[in-house]
């Protein structure tokens, strides 16, 4: 009897969970048909928002959503799998203690509070010290070029990193310490060095999960809104340069929803959020598809 | 003991009654007037505690669209309701002008001591981004005397839907083709040059920090984080400043419509600040609910009367004499 109770219980909230999203999904199609059924594929494929002539061109939004995220990910990545490495294969106990503790506990913090750092210290140290450097040293290269605003991709990719390394390097510390103590002990009895093992039987059997975390690093960094917006600068242009401000979909969302005062503003609002969804969609799928090859790289 | 818990069953029967006899009100809408309005509904909650507001500052846009769906009894907006709206409304809609508010604009240029000059043609013209630096020759032609810095102008403006960016667009295409030609105005608009910050608090910090920006806020931000001011010239070719009386003047000078539905930008008259606004309740007349719509009356006309000496102190601007006698003509006919 209680079995029964309990599967069906159980059963029941992971349909809900399917229902939530299909249903998540067909609101936000419905809702964002006007508009895209009156811009077409020019909603994505073009680059002005311009609420007052009601033309709806979101391209520079998925541009700054992917390359705010990706670019978080490369810094993110080295230093949450160095932190993770540290923590399951070399720390001593009572130190990977503190350090994992204070690597959750950096998990903890509301973004808003990671965006007013951003404000208040990180973007005057970029506009005043580091931006003047870059443009000074690398003088003619597009990547850094242009006034020092300090808000603006740069300082967007960092906060990102900052906000993704604690879900990174607990996730892949629980990858890395589910490694079976076999593998480290047969790479020993070859003679292998300690960096030898690390790489080669640890990380590399790894690799699946840690692919794993990276993706699921990157679906937070996708996502995050308010921490963004503060820093990011908000202007809906492509520009080569990461000194340059930039605007993601998420934050687009946040800023204008609230204000947005005509039935197709709503709708091409609401249609940035379904685009959102179908990234995100494709993002996971495709690393699904990554971590299925690399735990079955013959099938 | 017995008298204790007679003094806690009286206190639960009293409480009981009271919340049995209070009215209800519910509103929401603009941010702007926020402040004022929870004031006011504070105030008018002590001296008629039959009557209680709850106001939700979702947004002008919200709050219109949750007017036009009758679940709240009032709405509260910054620009007035478009005719598409009105019509599309289930009840005869009636804007009330509450009280006025300034956008000032702020810049930051540490190295000047009085207060820069603009015009209003020029001040588009930087916010396209076709005056690159603060010497500019035009800028120096309207600050003779003053040494303006070689530095790059910043320009800072909302990145989120806001009605005072409405206002300050409405001003800007009013004094410059090129801008209402390429840019147009709206709560969010497709800005051809500079950073976005969210919010007022945003943009007051942006420019706050940077030498050589220059934004625009809501004129209590500008007071309460000390941000140095742009003198502007009006119709009459004066230079002013936004303050609670310059934004009075600014309604005075302009010709305002039975229906109150009226941009006073750019107003004409002696001392008139150029960015200046009204904010609006929305209410029914006649209202759905009887009880509700008289409570509504009761606390309009209050608001016409006491509410206004409350404007200043808040940072924004009473409504001119003439108009508050026209408001009131056009509350005490609603049913």
């Amino acid at each position: 009897m209680g079995d029964r109770i309990f599967k069906q219980a159980v059963t029941g909230v992971a349909l809900l969970i399917v229902t939530i999203t299909i249903a998540l999904g067909v609101m936000l199609v419905w809702q964002s048909w006007p508009a895209l059924k009156s811009m077409g594929f020019k909603f994505i494929t073009t680059s002005h928002w311009n609420p007052v002539l009601e033309e709806y061109g979101i391209l520079p939004l998925i541009f700054g959503t992917i390359v705010s995220s990706f670019l978080a990910l490369c810094i993110a990545g080295p230093i949450g799998l160095g932190i993770a490495i540290f923590l399951s294969e070399l720390a001593p106990r009572w130190l990977g203690g503190i350090v994992g503790f204070l690597v959750e506990l950096l998990a903890a913090i509301p973004s808003v509070i990671f965006g007013l750092w951003g404000i208040l210290y990180l973007v005057p140290v970029l506009r005043t010290q580091v931006e003047p450097w870059l443009i000074e040293h690398a003088a003619g290269f597009p990547l850094f070029e242009g006034p020092p605003y300090g808000v603006g991709m740069l300082a967007a990719s960092l906060i990102l990193a900052i906000m993704v390394i604690p879900i990174l390097s607990s996730v892949c510390r629980d990858v890395l310490r589910a490694v079976p103590r076999e593998q480290r002990e047969a790479a020993y009895a070859l003679g292998a060095t300690r960096w030898e093992v690390i790489r080669i039987s640890v990380v590399s059997y790894a690799k699946s999960g840690i692919f794993g975390a990276l993706f699921l690093g990157l679906g937070r960094a996708l996502g995050e809104t308010m921490a963004v917006t503060m820093v990011i600068g908000n202007s809906p242009i492509i520009s080569k340069s990461i000194l340059a401000p930039a605007q993601t979909m998420a934050s687009m969302i946040a800023n204008e929803f609230a204000e947005a005062s005509s039935d197709m503003y709503v709708s091409a609002v609401i249609a940035v959020a379904l685009m959102l969804f179908v990234l995100t969609l494709i993002i996971n799928g495709f690393a699904r598809f990554l971590v299925h090859k690399t735990a079955h790289p013959t099938g | 003991m017995k008298r204790f818990n007679a003094i806690v069953l009286m206190l639960i029967l009293s409480s009981v009654a009271s919340v049995h006899a209070a009215i209800l009100i519910n509103g929401a809408g603009a941010t702007f007037p926020y402040p004022i309005y929870s004031k006011w509904f504070d105030l008018y909650h002590r001296a008629h505690p039959t009557y209680q507001f709850n106001y939700q500052s979702i947004g002008s846009g919200g709050g219109i669209r949750q007017f036009l769906a009758e679940t709240v009894d009032f709405g509260a907006t910054d620009a007035p309701m478009k005719n598409k709206q009105i019509e599309s409304a289930p009840g005869r809609v009636v804007h009330i002008p509450t009280v006025m508010g300034a956008v000032a604009v702020v810049y930051n240029l540490p190295e000047l001591t009085q207060p820069l000059q603009l015009s209003g043609e020029l001040l588009a013209d930087i916010f396209m981004g076709k005056v690159k630096k603060w010497s500019d020759a035009r800028i120096a032609a309207l600050n003779t005397g003053v040494v303006l810095p070689d530095r790059y102008i910043l320009v800072m403006h909302r990145s989120d839907g806001s009605g005072t960016t409405a206002v300050f667009t409405d001003y800007l295409a009013k004094v410059n083709e090129a801008w209402a030609k390429d840019v147009g105005h709206g709560k969010a608009v497709n800005w051809p040059a500079g950073l976005g910050a969210k919010g007022n608090e945003g943009v007051t910090g942006l420019v706050h920090q940077m030498p050589g920006a220059i934004g625009y806020v809501e004129m209590a931000y500008a007071e309460q984080n000390k941000l140095a001011v742009v003198s502007l010239r009006n119709k009459q070719g004066e230079f002013v400043l936004p303050s609670s009386q310059a934004v009075s003047r600014a309604a005075a000078g302009a010709v305002i419509p039975d229906d109150f539905r009226v941009s006073i930008t750019d107003a004409d008259g002696s001392g008139a600040y150029p960015i200046s606004s009204f904010t609006y309740l929305l209410v029914y007349d006649p209202a759905k609910d009887q009880v509700k719509g008289q409570a509504l009356i009761g606390f309009l006309k209050w608001a016409m009367r006491m509410g206004q000496t409350f404007a200043e102190p808040l940072h924004y601007a009473p409504l001119p004499k003439s108009l508050i006698e026209r408001v009131q003509s056009r509350i005490s006919q609603m049913k």
